[in-house]
């Protein structure tokens, strides 16, 4: 497979139609509509357990027991074009970071051609772990470790990047250095960014949705905002305790 | 202080039993000192280390029969559902049985020779290592099905790729187990009834009050245990690193 830096612009957008799942007896979603914006980063707030993930594996198809559809902006099936990034690095310790980049190839068992190797290369190398190729997981830094898991993602190069909390275990300097490497490497794919820091959502995201309720509801009425992401910290602060104050409302609407 | 930690342990061990053989005035066919026993070794060599041998080939065969066993059980249990039922009842009714009421009957249909002591070793062993590897197999991280899951792997290639290298640490505690277990199985086959071996040494030289001798026999198979053990662990060890790496 090669590089294909010409789909990025085309990233299909998603749609999710009357998605329903219950969960111990908790209805999540009734009827739920969700849509996320072809080639754009979509950040999805919400107060914990009030159905961000789930939403976000209900689209991934790891959801059992969900109806609804979910399907691209051209109503075509999304199987095999979603790459999921999770809150653990999901790292396979026995791997090396090179062989848990190229993981997919492995249990898919498509060969690992020059080319192939070559990519992995480049990517290790603009996540800035060119050096560490070699190492397995438990040598690496928890910074390093997710570096790791988002060169494996994007190794996937598939149009849609699903990411729950994936930079939430980190310290606040990490964090920070790596929203801005993900949204330098993400651009043009169709990216949902399940938060809990609004922060975070506010750098990355073109477009913020409130998750809350229960059944839960969308507001995409939040804040716009400004320009293209990644955005500095302070072009953004203003905007924090207005969204904290949304979040604020939205979780005592789901308790 | 690696290598004279257990030196001291073992002088330690030898002077407590030689203190007890002053201090209980123990006479020789009840309780001989370690100087005596050393003499029966040092003797009789030649025959213990072909019984030793009988009883290692015992050992070594079970643990590896037992361990293919074990390993293709715990394979197609967690594999495809529907055994589960079939062989998990079968599991637990090897373990429940106790080995040792066995052994008459397997010595009954299999004989006198090497091949009941085998059959032996792999009862004893087969549970911990079915049991070990099954739970491992069962409790892969979710997160990285999950993940296999979104990269289209298909399930044999997660299972081998993923499961199985994930139940290796739970597979290593079941053949560490059974290492230290295998021994047992061999041994009581052979007090059942047997030709050769250091079980057959023992009850012999028992029958003949020489105790010195049950001793060296008892010596020479707590050394091939011992070392047994340790050659498995180190080899686990080795197989996987990253065991070790991840507890930091």
């Amino acid at each position: 497979m090669a590089p294909r830096d010409t789909s990025r612009a085309a990233s299909p957008g998603v749609r999710v139609r009357g998605a329903q799942l219950a969960y111990a007896g908790t209805r999540l979603f009734d009827d739920l509509d969700f849509d996320l914006d072809g080639g754009r980063i979509t950040g999805l707030l919400g107060p914990s357990g009030v159905g961000k993930t789930s939403l976000a594996r209900l689209i991934a198809g790891l959801t059992e027991g969900a109806e609804g559809s979910v399907a691209d902006s051209d109503g075509r099936a999304l199987g095999g074009r979603i790459a999921y990034m999770a809150q653990q690095d999901l790292l396979l310790p026995w791997l090396s970071a090179r062989e848990n980049v190229l993981l997919g190839y492995r249990l898919r068992g498509t060969a690992v051609t020059g080319e192939v190797r070559e990519r992995a290369q480049r990517l290790l190398e603009r996540v800035g772990l060119a050096d560490a190729a070699d190492a397995r997981p438990a040598a690496l830094s928890g910074g390093m470790r997710q570096r790791v898991a988002l060169a494996r993602t994007l190794m996937e190069d598939r149009a849609v990047v699903l990411m729950d909390e994936p930079f939430s275990g980190l310290d606040a300097i990490t964090r920070y250095e790596l929203q801005a490497l993900a949204a330098e490497l993400l651009a043009g794919r169709t990216v949902l960014l399940v938060t809990h820091d609004p922060l975070e959502a506010l750098r990355l995201g073109h477009r913020l949705l409130v998750l809350s309720g229960r059944p839960a509801r969308l507001d995409a009425s939040v804040v716009e905002p400004p320009d293209a992401p990644p955005r500095d910290a302070s072009a953004v602060a203003h905007l924090q305790g207005q969204l904290l104050e949304r979040l604020a409302a939205a979780r005592a609407a789901t308790a | 202080m690696r290598v004279v930690r257990p030196l001291l342990i073992l002088l330690g061990l030898l002077a407590l039993w030689q203190g007890a053989v002053w201090a209980t005035g123990a006479p020789r066919y009840i309780l001989p000192g370690p100087v005596s026993v050393a003499a029966v070794l040092a003797e009789r060599w030649g025959q213990l280390l072909h019984h030793a041998g009988v009883t290692v080939a015992e050992i070594l065969l079970g643990l590896g029969l037992g361990l293919a066993l074990g390993i293709a059980s715990a394979l197609l249990i967690a594999s495809f559902r529907p055994m589960r039922r079939w062989l998990l009842p079968v599991l637990v009714v090897s373990q429940a049985i106790p080995v040792f009421a066995l052994a008459p009957i397997l010595t009954l249909w299999l004989g006198y020779g090497i091949a009941s002591k085998v059959a032996m070793a792999i009862l004893i062993i087969y549970f911990p290592v079915t049991s070990a590897f099954f739970d491992g197999l069962r409790q892969t991280e979710p997160g990285w099905l999950d993940l296999a899951r979104t990269m289209n792997g298909s399930r044999a290639r997660i299972l081998w790729h993923v499961r199985i290298p994930a139940a290796l640490p739970a597979l290593g505690s079941g053949l560490r187990v059974a290492t230290a277990v295998a021994p047992i199985g061999a041994v009581v086959g052979e007090w059942v009834g047997a030709s050769a071996g250091l079980g057959y040494l023992m009850l012999h030289a028992n029958a003949r009050m020489q105790v010195d001798v049950m001793f060296a026999a008892l010596f020479v198979l707590g050394v091939f245990a011992v070392t047994l053990y340790f050659a498995v662990d180190l080899g686990i060890r080795r197989a996987i690193p990253w065991q070790a790496e991840e507890r930091g």
